[in-house]
């Protein structure tokens, strides 16, 4: 089996990175959160940025950004889980043919509706010919393509690939979200996200973008072990789920230093998280992250940026703990994440 | 400089979202594609967009484009020539 | 490598609502592209390979309640996979049976149904998760009640061979025992009207590799193949190997191919040496061919640069069709795998005069012959090309 270390990464969301540090959140009283802006033009050249939706241009400075601290130029494949995909301009195409009633269309639009415009547009940024894969399959998109990743370095004989996870919010489109009952309907204040006791979420937009090498770097952060993924899981089953995932990796419960947990507030399914928050996990260091970065389909690459970064760091702020277990030496991290009951990824990691 | 020159700079600049651009900083002789403004093949039918939209003016083969859209100039000129609207 | 087995198929798509007419369609010449009927559009007059069946005509057939929340991609791919089920020896899939689909719109069809109405109409609001195509296979899967694996792959018109090529790596790797794996994509509104505003629709049948092409014509289709790991095949029947494959990206530009071919050149090459061929061990290439401009001449220059003088048979299967985008490459694996149990190669459809450019003519009539190997190319947008390499199990 191949190994994947964790070469360089680079996140974007309503926090801004150096929250690990400082502990000091943004705080938000709106339910859909934006990302917070960034200096685009620095790395992105305007006339490529001109056409960009907000997602695009997120992951490709992530890329960019990732690609850099690996010190790699280019990776021998672009791996990107994003669930919504691009719903900016999907909307925008959307409501001009609706509106014409299929009249005259600009066609720029259209082009950026598919989902893989993200992974196509790093590739054509970074002159990269290799394999390009978009995953978009809800709440375990990026997981999908760390399972991908997985399976291409030991079959390709890859060195490194870079993998992300983006997902932009729309108008719109994020609006039907809230009469679907995926958005809360009070205002909240972000922090207080997992004192709530009503349904729904706070959405939000990120990105989080990894360069993963088959070797050890110096600036290595973690190494990633096992990713799956499960479409359903009977909360009675959940334990068993998570027992024979650690077990195929030769650990017990005991063994994990610390848990990630991609609780959201949402009364209906927070369930599943409680389960095991006092359940299995009740004696470790539980940490949570969607009360400061808010929830998307691809945010559980937010959860491996911060595993990446406590792993290496050795420390786990404040700020994002559930918990007042201590974890003085992380050494494997396991991330645990669902959206509405639905599609489950579990991830490990460990420090290296 | 024409209105129709002016006003093709100002619908280019809007509608290939060329955000940082001023209407003088494009000349009336300058490439539009290529070496000279930049533009590239999805601009190409953004443009063809524009024709039919503003000026009633259909180009059925694609590759009429090329000569058509060379510079602000021949794209003023092919304008007033066949424009319907 | 000896390749991943393939054990069922499923199909259905304008030429066909099982394996067998299917089968009969390509045999026969009869094309599945007519005027719109299903879907409701102001480009009434502009040819479609759509299967004449109404989203309620579909849910009756699957026994699905008046009120399901299916997506026409996910109703398409539930009849398919129904196929593939019946023809098993499994009553139901076993638990492990893992799902990979690949989609390029998902559920845009309820999207672009409803978008006004999601606001005042508290019962269409079931569609509202469709925009997202993982929607669309959670569905299929519970359908099936398939609760582990589950994915879908998003890349556009080589969405479904990206979908196999994974399944493939999965069951190649032992991580799974079985896998369905395939692609489904509908008719919308917004790809009719998007493909409209890229000026590559053709107004009449399309005509891939010709020198007179016009165009594409869009189709709807599902197409589902079953992998099983050597070990748990127990004498079943096989129907071909999945023997190599490869995904490059052309990095040229977002919609057009590269003059040159690149990515098409990179991910036959690929394919090949994963499977430890050379281009002369190659019987027929089932090709991209959706009859643009750009597509066929990039590939035809592709073709040429592999194969030199010597490109073997090949055909576009597009005429029959029409461009089903997500879910071409899946019905395609099936027409490789149809074309190796048979030994014979399906026509492209349309053609009259060879390009100027490469001289290349592809098979017009059904041909028979022995075929051992079929390559089947699946390009999109995004600059993604796959291509995936089929033999005989023998």
């Amino acid at each position: 089996m191949t190994r994947l270390f964790v070469n360089g990464m680079a996140s974007i969301s309503p926090q801004p990175e150096n929250i690990f540090n400082t502990g000091l959140p943004e705080t938000f009283n709106e339910n859909i959160l934006p990302a917070l802006d960034q200096d685009y033009k620095s790395i992105i050249k305007p006339m490529t940025l001109r056409r960009m939706s907000q997602g695009v241009k997120m992951a490709l400075f992530c890329s960019k950004r990732a690609l850099l601290e690996a010190e790699s130029d280019k990776p021998d494949a672009i791996l990107v889980g994003t669930g919504q995909g691009c719903m900016q301009d999907t909307e925008k195409f959307m409501e001009n043919m609706l509106v014409s009633e299929e009249g005259l269309l600009s066609p720029t639009s259209f082009i950026q509706s598919t989902h893989n415009t993200v992974a196509g547009q790093i590739a054509l940024d970074l002159n990269c010919n290799g394999p390009n894969m978009t995953f978009t399959q809800n709440s375990v998109s990026f997981e999908s393509a760390l399972l991908d990743a997985m399976l291409q370095i030991t079959d390709e004989d890859f060195n490194n690939i870079l993998v992300g996870g983006v997902d932009e919010t729309s108008k719109e489109i994020t609006g039907f979200q809230k009469l679907d009952g995926q958005i809360k309907e009070e205002k909240i204040n972000n922090l207080h996200l997992f004192r709530s006791k009503t349904t729904g979420t706070i959405i939000s937009e990120a990105a989080a973008f990894f360069i993963l090498g088959k070797h050890k770097t110096p600036k290595s952060y973690a190494e990633m072990l096992d990713v799956e993924i499960f479409n359903a899981i009977d909360i009675s089953d959940l334990n068993s789920s998570v027992l024979s995932f650690l077990n195929r990796n030769g650990l017990t419960v005991s063994e994990i230093d610390a848990v990630i947990l991609g609780k959201n507030g949402d009364l209906r399914f927070d369930l599943y998280y409680d389960k095991i928050q006092k359940g299995l996990f009740s004696d470790i260091c539980q940490i949570g992250f969607k009360h400061l970065v808010g929830e998307n389909n691809a945010v559980s690459s937010y959860a491996f940026w911060l595993a990446s970064k406590i792993l290496k760091e050795q420390t786990v702020p404040e700020i994002f703990k559930l918990n007042t277990i201590n974890c003085t030496k992380p050494g494997f991290i396991l991330i645990y994440n669902q959206y509405l009951g639905r599609n489950h990824g579990l991830t490990l990691l460990r420090s290296i | 400089m024409s209105d129709l020159h002016t006003e093709l700079k100002r619908s280019i600049i809007e509608q290939l979202n060329l955000e940082d651009m001023e209407v003088n900083e494009i000349e009336n002789d300058e490439q539009l594609f290529g070496d000279g403004l930049g533009l590239d093949s999805i601009d190409a039918l953004e443009l063809i967009v524009l024709l039919e939209k503003d000026y009633g003016i259909k180009l059925t083969d694609p590759n009429q484009g090329k000569q058509i859209f060379n510079s602000i100039n021949t794209m003023a000129d092919y304008i007033e020539k066949n424009r319907t609207r | 490598m000896k390749g991943v087995a393939v054990t069922g198929m499923g199909i259905i798509s304008s030429i066909g609502r099982n394996l067998d007419d299917t089968l009969f369609s390509l045999q026969n010449a009869k094309d599945g592209i007519s005027k719109p009927e299903i879907l409701i559009t102001r480009h009434k007059n502009t040819p479609v390979g759509e299967i004449k069946m109404t989203n309620s005509d579909l849910s009756e057939i699957l026994n699905l309640p008046p009120d399901n929340n299916y997506t026409r991609a996910a109703l398409l791919a539930v009849f398919a996979i129904n196929e593939l089920l019946r023809k098993s020896n499994f009553i139901h899939f076993p638990e492990d049976t893992a799902l990979i689909s690949g989609t390029s719109i998902g559920g845009m069809d309820k999207t672009e149904e409803h978008y006004f109405d999601f606001q005042e109409k508290k019962e269409v609001r079931k569609y509202i998760q469709a925009q997202h195509p993982g929607f669309t296979t959670e569905n299929v899967a519970a359908y099936f009640g398939l609760g582990g694996k589950v994915t879908t792959l998003s890349t556009a018109c080589s969405s479904s061979a990206n979908a196999i090529m994974m399944g493939a790596r999965l069951i190649a790797s032992g991580k799974l025992k079985r896998v369905i794996v395939g692609g489904s994509d509908c008719l919308t509104r917004f790809t009719l009207n998007g493909f409209h505003s890229l000026k590559i629709l053709s107004q009449t049948k399309n005509r891939p590799f010709d020198d007179d092409r016009d165009g594409l014509n869009l189709g709807e289709a599902a197409g589902y193949l079953l992998l099983e790991a050597d070990d748990c095949l127990n004498g079943k029947k096989i129907m071909g190997r999945i023997c190599g494959y490869g995904n490059a990206n052309d990095a040229y530009h977002q919609t057009a191919s590269s003059e040159n071919g690149e990515g098409a050149y990179r991910v036959i090459m690929a394919a090949l040496k994963k499977a430890d061929l050379s281009p002369s061990d190659i019987s027929y290439v089932n090709a991209h061919g959706t009859g643009t401009n750009n597509n066929d001449l990039s590939e035809s220059v592709a073709l040429t640069r592999i194969f030199g003088d010597n490109v073997p048979p090949f055909s576009s299967t597009k005429g029959f069709t029409g461009h089903t985008l997500g879910a071409a490459g899946a019905i395609e694996a099936i027409f490789s795998l149809l074309s190796l149990q048979n030994d014979e190669i399906y026509p492209n459809l349309n053609f009259q005069n060879h390009m100027l450019e490469t001289g290349l003519k592809p098979v017009q009539v059904l041909r028979k012959q022995k075929v051992d190997t079929v390559l089947s190319n699946s390009f999109g947008f995004g600059g993604n090309c796959t291509s995936l390499i089929f033999r005989k199990n023998d």
